[in-house]
């Protein structure tokens, strides 16, 4: 018979249709836009309505996103210990070229020191593709979780500075946890193996 | 060996050749002096006199049945003074014989090679356009990608971009004293665009448009109503072109007497990026190119250095290669049958469906790479990094459970569907001959039935292990791409499985990972099947850590060239729908 194949297709968008009440129901009306629902929602269980009511609900970000660098210190806002030795191997490993850095020197000696004394970002350049955090020995930069970064004015706000780069290591400890506990495991180990060197050579003396 | 040569001619496209060694030592004997080997440390294939090309290409095609010709590429070896036109031709079993034809930079000119594989078409313009070779005898030898008021030919050794800096990345600027600086204050608008010599972009006219309209068909009536031809753009603008691609079509009434497709709008000259970069800075601009399929364009391309350097990656490594590419075939699959039913105007019911799963495969990138699109997660010798915690379950959950149940469904709802039979059969109907000659691939080239896949005649990676069908149907038109598509994503689910039961522990990277590397001198070529087609990588080295040479041969535009064929003789609406079943992403067409 004529018009059995659209039928049939009909047949679908109807079941998509009644699954949408069903979850409704599921999850009692209101419930079914709660953060616990979402990420129901948004999964391979997920049956009914898909989509996610952006900004008021907001997906979180899986722990290896990136968009855009940051990077990372330790210390206080005052006083920030960058990690960022001004190696430089970030700004020669990005593929855009979007990454400038000054290497601070010494003001009596005019000898470079391991600090970065500028250092930016072109974010219009920028392409999110995490080469510097992944090649950076130092861990110092890293691939931030924050996308909402819509501007009024491209000309000021598009070049990140140290003082906008900079974000504390407990934030980065948030963000990527995973990452950080591997690399404060790493850290204890080689301290472990430096403070052992350290007193098999006091015992030789 | 020419016994056995006169033996396999005439037989069609499953024409069985020998060797590839022995095809070219055949060439070899056939043309004495004209044709000899290509010495080069790294270099295989043999080079050509430009005189006895089209001979000695017609002899390939018809003794030796290496119909398929995969790509044609320019290399500006500027030092020698040379420029050099490098084709891969295949045969239905067969590697690639490797070609070349050498001439002098100064007045460079090839003869054509459209009237031996009319897949050469595009390429060769595009080879024109980028090196200012001019192929005699071509049609319609055009620029493809820059327009006519371009200055120079954008890929030879001694253009500049207008904002220039170096040769190579990295630049000196950035480090240790890195004044930041915007490109666009030190080389303001109006001062960027440079005139080939003698253009005035005052007294343009457009000839090149009326060029394009001139050198379409138009019907003459001898008899009946005298009506006159109307030609029509469709496009650049246009939400069925899946982009900026332009269409010129003529048309009598509705009916469709000649097109042409004119490309370069989104073009961005990767090529020429890509060789300012290290090789491995090339990895995350191979994603912007199918931007649809990122996984398998990083594939492709870390295949081709691999191939070039000579090292394999862990196993665990290329598991998880294969994995990643089988779920972007689904994932192009999903969107290319759901934009399709967009261009019949099934608007937006199937595509959202289609995009659910989408979403939820792209979440599993997300998980492993960090991006959703930009994947960039392919290394040379490896991957970025492991499968995080989790991410097999979730895998399984859709692999096993969800997405089959997916793709059922999927064919409940479009297969059956009258409305769209009605639209897509008998529609664009590719003739199997005309599709290898047009140097058609991936489900266009298979629902035209040849069966045709590069994962089972020249496996590459670990796909020689699985058990999987290649797809193909014989109708050759709108409705059987479609449903090779949607048979190639049960296959896809089928290599899944058995990669996901196989895969095993163990690192997922060879050697050290490092942002620039020294690749031996030579060249390579590497192509895979990618979800759209045949998608292949080009590229030279000249011993240094970035590439001489990097081409990519774009599956979407070659695709392109049998669109007029098509077309002709249908209606215009079904132009867009026959422009849907190729599968286009104009990031790839227009590079």
């Amino acid at each position: 018979m004529y018009g059995l194949g659209i039928l049939k297709g009909l047949s679908v968008t109807l079941k998509h249709f009644v699954n949408t009440y069903v979850d409704d129901i599921k999850w009692g009306f209101a419930k079914r836009y709660t953060p616990e629902a979402l990420l129901v929602r948004q999964s391979a269980e997920a049956r009914g309505v898909f989509t996610v009511q952006y900004p008021e609900e907001v997906l979180l970000p899986q722990e290896r996103f990136r968009f855009v660098p940051f990077l990372v210190y330790e210390g206080t806002d005052e006083d920030r210990q960058y990690r960022c030795t001004a190696c430089g191997i970030c700004a020669k490993a990005c593929p855009p070229q979007c990454i400038w850095i000054v290497r601070a020197k010494d003001p009596e000696t005019g000898k470079p020191l391991r600090r970065p004394a500028e250092f930016y970002v072109d974010i219009d350049i920028c392409m999110n593709c995490g080469s510097c955090a992944e090649y950076c020995p130092f861990d110092a930069i890293q691939m931030d979780h924050d996308f909402e970064l819509a501007d009024h004015d491209r000309e000021t706000a598009h070049i990140h500075d140290l003082q906008r780069l900079g974000k504390p290591v407990e934030y980065y400890a948030k963000i990527r946890p995973t990452y950080y506990a591997a690399e404060q495991e790493a850290k204890a180990a080689k301290a472990a193996r430096a403070a052992k060197a350290k007193a098999a050579r006091r015992k030789d003396k | 060996m020419n016994e056995q040569v006169a033996e396999s001619e005439g037989v069609q496209l499953d024409a069985a050749v020998g060797s590839v060694e022995q095809a070219s030592q055949a060439l070899r004997e056939a043309f004495p002096g004209k044709v000899r080997p290509d010495e080069r440390e790294g270099y295989e294939g043999v080079i050509v006199d430009a005189d006895a090309l089209v001979d000695a290409a017609l002899f390939l095609r018809d003794q030796l049945g290496f119909r398929y010709l995969s790509s044609v590429t320019g290399v500006d070896y500027a030092n020698d003074g040379l420029l050099e036109s490098v084709y891969h031709a295949y045969g239905a079993e067969s590697g690639a014989l490797v070609f070349k034809v050498q001439v002098g930079c100064g007045n460079p000119e090839i003869p054509s090679l459209v009237s031996v594989w009319p897949s050469a078409n595009f390429q060769e313009r595009e080879s024109y356009d980028m090196y200012g070779i001019r192929y005699a005898g071509h049609p319609n030898l055009q620029r493809i990608l820059t327009w006519e008021g371009f200055a120079g030919h954008p890929m030879r050794k001694d253009w500049r971009e207008p904002y220039y800096e170096e040769e190579h990345k990295p630049f000196k600027t950035r480090h240790p004293d890195g004044g930041v600086f915007r490109a666009e204050d030190r080389n303001p608008f109006g001062r960027n665009v440079q005139y080939s010599p003698g253009f005035d972009p005052a007294k343009w006219e457009d000839i090149a448009q009326s060029a394009v309209y001139d050198g379409l068909m138009r019907e003459v009536k001898e008899e009946g109503l005298q009506t006159e031809t109307i030609t029509v753009n469709v496009g650049p603008q246009h939400p069925s072109t899946h982009g900026v691609l332009r269409v010129v079509v003529v048309l009598d009434g509705e009916t469709v007497v000649d097109l042409m497709p004119v490309l370069g709008y989104l073009h961005r000259n990767h090529e020429k990026i890509g060789e300012r970069c290290t090789f491995p800075q090339i990895i995350p601009y191979t994603d912007r190119l199918d931007y649809i399929c990122s996984m398998s364009n990083g594939l492709g391309y870390v295949l081709a250095v691999e191939k070039l350097i000579g090292i394999q990656p862990p196993e665990r490594a290329e598991y998880i290669r294969v994995i990643m590419a089988e779920l972007t075939r689904i994932v192009n699959h999903l969107m290319a049958i759901g934009f399709l039913w967009n261009d019949v105007g099934a608007y937006f019911t199937p595509v959202i469906y289609a995009f659910n799963e989408r979403e939820l495969i792209l979440d599993l990138f997300e998980m492993v790479s960090g991006s959703r699109m930009m994947c960039n997660y392919m290394r040379v010798g490896g991957v970025f990094e492991d499968l995080p915690a989790g991410w097999m379950e979730k895998a399984r959950a859709l692999v096993y459970d969800r997405l089959p149940r997916f793709v059922d469904e999927f064919h409940r709802l479009l297969s059956e569907n009258e409305i769209w039979r009605s639209r897509s059969m008998g529609v664009g109907i590719l003739p199997a001959e005309q599709a290898v000659a047009m140097g058609a691939s991936g489900p266009l080239l298979r629902a035209s039935g040849v069966p045709y896949d590069i994962r089972r005649v020249e496996p590459y990676s670990i796909y020689d292990r699985f058990d999987f069908d290649v797809v193909v149907r014989h109708n050759a038109d709108v409705y059987d791409r479609f449903l090779v598509r949607m048979e190639e994503m049960r296959q896809s689910l089928r290599i899944l499985r058995q990669a996901m039961n196989q895969i095993p522990a163990g690192p997922v990277q060879t050697g050290k990972k490092n942002w620039t590397m020294k690749v031996p001198a030579g060249e390579a070529y590497h192509r895979i099947e990618a979800p759209k087609g045949e998608l292949g990588f080009y590229l030279v080295s000249d011993g240094g850590s970035n590439p001489w040479r990097y081409h990519v041969r774009s599956t979407s535009m070659i695709n392109l060239t049998p669109l007029a064929e098509m077309c002709r003789g249908h209606k215009i609406a079904d132009v867009v729908v026959i422009l849907g079943s190729i599968d286009i992403t104009l990031g790839e067409v227009d590079r």
